[in-house]
């Protein structure tokens, strides 16, 4: 009996589930795109708010913190806002550079409770461009954003974390 | 053409007689019961290192405080004796048991791909050599866990992960091929008239076996590849200040991780349902829904791997999900369990150690089963997780759960393989205070576990003193016991008292057919299947 065929089938079983182990970088995306689930919200910019919920105040705090060894200090001038759903409001951010190197920062919103993610809209947030910050420079930057009137109602309060990283290396590496 | 002839009659003359002599037997071997000898003997070796391993994290939690070992070097033991204990024991003990068995059990003279079988074997060795060798080298062996979770094992990690990285990819591909191979001699190498449902259970629980090995150990090679290509060569699969997610790691890593623990129990399934049987004198109850069960469990546990994330952020769907479909799998768990009692309901059951060895799994392993199902609860697994009551679980099922099936078919198939009957009063010593130990080791974990104490420290809050001491003179004495198998063992591979072919008076199955011990061929003339 010959055992080629069913040998055959096996290893393309076997190339196929590596190809899939790394096909589910993308596809770990996808689903949480596709499902929401994962808390992760948009880096596009929303559309403006157009309507505003007149009897409901939701909390919204921010957070920040640098990754380790990033060596930024980023804070919001404000801990933490009372907003109408719909109604768009700004917070300014600071941004310090500690380095006595030129650095470019990136920062990355999450949003908690992972399920309010979706209802965060940011129309102007410096978290959508990697911002260069040459060594010792302080900067201002606004984060613009309303949340959306259709925000379940057992969330009262969220909040938004912002992570910095350090790309610096990252963005030397892909343009070499 | 008359050297033609000649050469084949020489091949014929050199199959017919016993094999070369010395290691060069061993080192060029195909045949099916030498891989299986070679393959039960690494996995031996492998348990007492990984065993000393054990010793050295009980004596240094015997009392609070750093007493013999730095914490780093206690960080390597904990993540090599989990390295080692499920690549380097249980696997491969139920591989070498495979080559044994399953050719004799199906009727067929070898395993279907012997060459490839030699390959899997031997590349084995040097896996581990690499793996143990990274732990004497600068820095340390692998520190991360055995799960090594991104960015530990990426950002955090010292160089020597690359020796990790490639001993865990010898080790898949030894795997793979090793399921390649069972899967190939069960579909084409069965007797004639053996149907698939006339398989015995342990060659049916290895063919479901084998097909999750092939879809998950791949899988586990992508991942290590990825923590290999973040550390080295500068990619963000995992690190988010690259678009990378280290969560996704656990997503990767647990989508293999269930499924394994999996591949570490239905083999030990398929022991049980043979041994039962065979010392209750009476036919498996429900032989069709063993086999139903087994495959529901395989296919159940692709879709259950993040209940062993419930604790990284996942929305309150995902967490009733993974709940609902890991309560799930104790149904055909369930059935299995309620088979083996059915089995012995009303049976002559005897208890020769095998059957000792079946009825503590039986018991001990549902004990795991239970603590199990408390950790699928997601509300409670917050407060379990990363406790001593996950390592309670793991190991209730692992070592009373896989080892103990190992022991019981050890025993059960070593007057087949020798020809002798071991020494039946040592082996009941050996099970006897194996079976006490094992619950002084592991039981008072869930008692601290549930209070609190976090797994994978060197170090302890004081309130745990006492409950450790326990756990660690068990884990002393659990660890002594298993000399005296090594010594049952070897005494009876010396001699001992000569065995007819059918060792076992209810045992049913081909191998029983063919003398003992087990001539080096065996159905070259296929036998016929009744």
């Amino acid at each position: 009996m010959t055992h080629a065929p069913l040998l055959k089938r096996l290893v393309l079983i076997c190339i196929g589930m590596f190809a899939f182990a790394f096909a589910l970088v993308p596809l770990y995306d996808v689903f949480c795109d596709v499902t929401g689930l994962n808390g992760k919200p948009s880096l596009e910019q929303a559309k403006l708010s157009t309507q505003v919920t007149q009897n409901r105040e939701i909390g919204v705090s921010f957070t920040t913190h640098a990754q380790s060894g990033a060596p930024f200090v980023v804070k919001s001038k404000e801990y933490s806002v009372a907003v109408k759903p719909g109604a768009m409001r700004e917070v300014m951010f600071s941004a310090k550079n500690n380095s006595n190197l030129d650095k470019v920062m990136q920062a990355v919103p999450s949003v908690s409770p992972g399920k309010a993610a979706k209802y965060l809209h940011k129309i102007a947030c410096f978290c959508f461009d990697q911002q260069p910050l040459k060594a010792g420079e302080e900067l201002e930057f606004k984060l613009l954003f309303y949340v959306d009137t259709a925000l379940p109602t057992d969330i009262e309060e969220l909040t938004l974390s912002y992570t910095v990283f350090d790309i610096s290396e990252q963005l030397v590496a892909s343009n070499n | 053409m008359s050297s033609i002839v000649e050469q084949s009659n020489a091949n014929e003359a050199h199959h017919g007689h016993h094999p070369a002599k010395g290691f060069k037997r061993w080192l060029y071997t195909t045949n099916h019961k030498d891989i299986g000898s070679l393959y039960l003997i690494f996995s031996l070796t492998m348990f007492l290192i990984g065993g000393a391993m054990a010793m050295v994290i009980r004596a240094e939690l015997f009392q609070p405080g750093l007493q013999l070992v730095e914490p780093h070097f206690f960080n390597q033991m904990t993540t090599v004796h989990g390295l080692i204990m499920v690549f380097g024991a249980v696997m491969p003990a139920f591989t070498g048991l495979a080559n044994w068995m399953v050719p004799l059990m199906i009727g067929a003279p070898d395993m279907a791909l012997p060459r490839m079988n030699n390959w899997s074997f031997w590349i084995l060795p040097f896996a581990f050599l690499i793996l143990l060798a990274s732990l004497f080298m600068p820095g340390g062996g692998p520190a991360f866990g055995w799960t090594f979770y991104a960015p530990l094992s990426t950002t955090y990690s010292n160089d020597n992960t690359a020796l990790f990285v490639f001993a865990v990819h010898i080790m898949g591909i030894s795997s793979i091929m090793g399921a390649i191979n069972v899967i190939v001699t069960i579909v084409n190498l069965r007797a004639p008239g053996m149907t698939w449902m006339k398989l015995p259970l342990f060659v049916w629980t290895w063919l479901i076996t084998a097909f999750l090995l092939i879809a998950v150990m791949p899988v586990l090679a992508g991942a290590v590849t990825m923590v290999l290509t973040d550390k080295y060569f500068a990619t963000s699969f995992f690190d988010a200040a690259g678009g990378g997610d280290p969560v996704m790691f656990q997503h990767i890593f647990w989508f293999f991780g269930h499924p394994e623990v999996y591949i570490m129990i239905l083999p030990a399934f398929g022991i049980i349902s043979t041994i039962v049987p065979t010392f209750s004198r009476k036919k498996l109850f429900g032989y069709a829904s063993m086999v139903y069960a087994t495959s529901s469990i395989a296919l159940l546990s692709f879709i259950v791997w993040a209940h062993h994330m419930f604790t990284t952020g996942m929305p309150v769907a995902g967490e009733l999900f993974f709940m609902y479909a890991t309560m799930l799998i104790s149904v055909p768990t369930g059935v299995k369990v309620f088979n083996w009692v059915a089995t012995m309901w009303k049976g002559s059951i005897s208890f020769e150690v095998p059957m000792l060895f079946s009825i503590a799994f039986i018991v001990l392993f549902t004990l795991g089963g239970f603590s199990g199902l408390m950790l699928a609860i997601t509300p409670a697994d917050f407060q379990y997780h990363d406790t001593y009551f996950v390592v309670a679980h793991f190991h209730y099922v692992l070592v009373t759960g896989a080892i103990f099936s190992i022991m019981a078919g050890a025993y059960y198939w070593l007057p087949k393989w020798t020809g002798n009957m071991f020494n039946i009063t040592l082996a009941k010593w050996h099970f006897w205070l194996s079976l006490v130990s094992v619950n002084v080791l592991f039981f008072p974990m869930h008692f601290v576990g549930l209070a609190g104490m976090p797994r994978r420290i060197p170090d302890y809050a004081l309130q745990f003193a006492d409950f450790n001491a326990i756990i660690s003179i068990g884990g002393f004495a659990f660890g002594l016991s298993q000399l005296l198998f090594v010594a049952v063992v070897i005494k009876c591979a010396r001699g001992g008292d000569k065995v007819p072919a059918k060792v076992w008076d209810g045992a049913e199955g081909l191998e029983w057919e063919v003398e003992s011990p087990a001539p080096y061929h065996t159905f070259s003339t296929p036998p016929e299947i009744k």
